[in-house]
């Protein structure tokens, strides 16, 4: 489904990804680590396409559609969603509102009829209870002082409101205390279709104890220098990342 | 909000769509101002000597004055020898009696407009008096208004029919030594709305006024006039656009609100005129002098204005808080894009005890556009435990465009409170990669954005007209950014 090859991409004239390889096929689910500065985030932002970012070398194909020639919106139509490690805030803007926006907005670039009022107001309250989000916070202004773990959340909710074909949740477990996890974990799993893949980007092996993925990597300095089960997870969870970065030295 | 959003995205995608002209037939004064000119306009309308030695009056003090340069604007010097004061479609025989006989072209520049005047079509509930240049042209309900004792016509018609009311409150509120645009207004105006409320009446509908300026090189110098009686409410709109033209031309109007005892006036505009284009050429000046007196005690006056037209906007809708337990509010939304400027905002004079005001301004600016809020909150001496709360948010899209605060706080009673919050925003790049990412174009996130920011002023518009500004709000940031 996603496969990106040889990809170097920076921003403000600094390469970030050094030949970074990744191969993710439908329903998998993937775990990215690595160490602060080793371009988990810089990942992220070039696959959702975010402006300022510089693609330098190699492809991405998305579908075998090549996802670098796409805007970012275009990028969402097809199916590709990021939860954000730090959601913005959108005064003035209903949550409800921007989430329904979004979704018939993704829904007409597919050529879908657009879902109506009544249902999706009933989806939304569904999930949102799924995710014990408090139905209040579907009033109030986007992210607009929520808390830390409400944010993630939103995120999750959204995810499950546009059902994505691939999404790539950077940092959803930064901040968040144990029950919350919990909580956007089970959701998260509850997202796992045959067809629909997740990254997952992380500092911890904690959050995989609770979203089972297939395979993990390490990302360091711009490139993946291994890859395993959820075992590597443990290993590095114990070792650190110095030992990968000394044999890939060696 | 589906359908909703669906226009907002088709309109997203034209430029200023009223910049049609209407090819009808006018009677035009040649350009130039001179007591001829005043004598000229005043025999056309057929119009007591009073109101003409009022003209000259006023033509007499305008001569001593100078153009003021006080305001964040900036525009080559005026040349008032240069505009015709006096323009109006020909008419076959006497006028028009009734709609029928309205001429099929000035219904159909109206129908194009979306204010369709036949009744029949008309929006349910809403009472339309339309001017074109410098007359009206047709006035709508006349009759259902007539049986709940309401006035509603042109200002031409008042003076003739109801010279008593307009003699004894026209210039009242603004009088012609008020300003330099105010005083030439008084001079040269040519039509306009008057509305009377009896004492006690509820007006059973939305009363509004829709201003179009066709001719080339007409200024348009309407003058409304507004009288609630004791304990009578009303609601008024007013709406304006122009042709699309290289040349600027003048709009100096003057609107004057009394509000007798717990009496209650809600006046909305939706200004449209033409901005100018991209480079800055054409467009209107839109010069207005706007101001409300609460005579009476707890009477009520609120304007609301979402002003997204005009080269340059230099206004400032204001109460005169006379009356003991009076409230003045003043909620804006102020667009400028391309080279737009707008220096405008409100003054509230608290004269009376426990008077209360609200500001609620929103600016935006886009592209090379500058908007400045200017306001006035007097508290005088007598203004017992008189209150004022005011918000002022500037929104900031790109990085060519400024926006200013001039607020002016005068408390003369300690007892009175006075409050000033101001923000300034810009829309992040965060917000829109947020908005996109998730699959909304970059126009609908700012659209959406904004709508967001300007959400407290659209409340305060009647329903009809909320969505008609929504539509045009993001009509007008088309293309505002990258």
């Amino acid at each position: 489904m996603l496969s990106i090859k040889d990809l170097y991409a920076g921003i403000d004239g600094k390469t970030i990804l050094q030949g970074l390889n990744l191969e993710v096929a439908p329903g998998e689910v993937h775990a990215i680590m690595g160490p602060n500065g080793s371009g988990k985030s810089t990942l992220s932002h070039v696959l959702a396409g975010r402006d300022g970012y510089e693609v330098t070398g190699g492809q991405v194909r998305f579908d075998g559609e090549d996802l670098l020639a796409l805007a970012t919106e275009e990028r969402a139509h097809r199916g590709i969603f990021l939860g954000m490690q730090y959601p913005v805030e959108l005064p003035g803007v209903n949550n409800m509102t921007f989430m329904r926006e979004a979704m018939n907005a993704n829904r007409r670039a597919r050529g879908e009829p657009e879902l109506d009022a009544v249902a999706f107001m009933k989806r939304v309250k569904e999930e949102a209870r799924h995710l014990k989000l408090d139905e209040q916070l579907l009033k109030r202004n986007v992210n607009s002082g929520f808390s830390g773990g409400e944010k993630k959340r939103n995120e999750i909710l959204q995810m499950a409101m546009l059902e994505p074909r691939l999404a790539i949740l950077d940092e959803t477990d930064s901040g968040l205390d144990i029950d919350a996890l919990r909580v956007i974990s089970d959701g998260v799993n509850a997202l796992r279709t045959p067809d629909r893949s997740i990254i997952l980007i992380t500092h911890y092996q904690r959050l995989l104890e609770y979203i089972q993925p297939d395979h993990v990597h390490v990302l360091v300095g711009g490139r993946i220098l291994r890859s395993g089960d959820k075992d590597l997870a443990l290993e590095l969870e114990e070792k650190g990342y110095g030992w990968i970065e000394e044999e890939a030295a060696a | 909000m589906n359908s909703q959003q669906q226009t907002m995205d088709d309109l997203i995608r034209t430029g200023y769509q009223h910049g049609f002209v209407t090819d009808i037939e006018a009677d035009t004064a040649p350009p130039g101002l001179s007591e001829a000119v005043i004598r000229m306009i005043s025999a056309k309308k057929g119009e007591p000597e009073w109101l003409l030695e009022w003209r000259l009056a006023a033509y007499a003090h305008w001569l001593t004055l100078e153009e003021p340069d006080w305001a964040q604007v900036r525009h080559p010097p005026i040349d008032f020898q240069s505009i015709s004061y006096y323009s109006a479609p020909k008419k076959k025989g006497d006028g028009p009696k009734s709609l029928d006989e309205v001429d099929p072209q000035l219904l159909d520049a109206y129908n194009k407009l979306g204010i369709p005047l036949e009744e029949q079509k008309a929006l349910a509930g809403v009472a339309v008096d339309a001017v074109f240049d410098s007359v009206s042209v047709a006035t709508t309900f006349r009759k259902n208004l007539a049986d709940a004792g309401v006035l509603f016509c042109s200002m031409s018609e008042a003076v003739r029919e109801y010279p008593e009311l307009v003699r004894q409150h026209l210039g009242s509120v603004v009088p012609y030594k008020d300003n330099y645009f105010a005083c030439l207004n008084a001079a040269v105006f040519t039509d306009g709305t008057f509305v009377y409320i009896p004492k006690g009446v509820r007006c059973p509908m939305e009363l509004s006024t829709y201003f179009r300026i066709n001719e080339a090189n007409t200024g348009q110098f309407e003058r409304t006039l507004i009288v609630a009686e004791a304990g009578s409410h009303v609601s008024y709109l007013e709406g304006c656009t122009a042709p699309m033209r290289d040349e600027n031309q003048l709009h100096a109007a003057v609107v004057e609100l009394i509000a007798m005892e717990d009496a209650r006036i809600k006046y909305s505009t939706v200004q449209n005129w033409y901005p100018g284009d991209e480079q800055g050429k054409g467009g209107i000046y839109n010069f207005v002098t706007k101001r409300g007196d609460c005579r009476g005690d707890r009477s009520h006056i609120s304007w609301t204005q979402v002003e997204t037209g005009s080269a340059i906007t230099w206004k400032y809708p204001s109460c005169i808080l006379r009356g003991d337990d009076s409230v003045g509010e003043f909620y804006s939304v102020a667009v400028t894009r391309g080279m737009q400027q707008a220096d405008t905002g409100t003054k509230m004079i608290h004269l009376g005890r426990n008077t209360r005001s609200t500001i609620v301004s929103k600016g935006i600016s886009a592209g090379q556009g500058q908007n400045s809020y200017r306001g006035l909150v007097r508290m005088a001496q007598r203004a017992e435990n008189a209150r004022n709360h005011t918000q002022c948010d500037s929104l900031l899209i790109g990085d060519r465009c400024g926006a200013h605060t001039f607020p002016y706080i005068e408390v003369r009673n300690p007892t009175a409170k006075v409050e000033h919050e101001a923000t300034t925003s810009k829309i992040s790049e965060d917000q829109l990669f947020y908005c996109r990412q998730r699959g909304l174009s970059e126009e609908n996130a700012v659209s959406m954005i904004v709508n967001g920011f300007c959400k407290e002023v659209f409340k305060e518009l009647p329903m009809e007209f909320a969505v008609e500004a929504q539509k045009l709000l993001n009509l007008t940031l088309e293309g505002a950014v990258g």
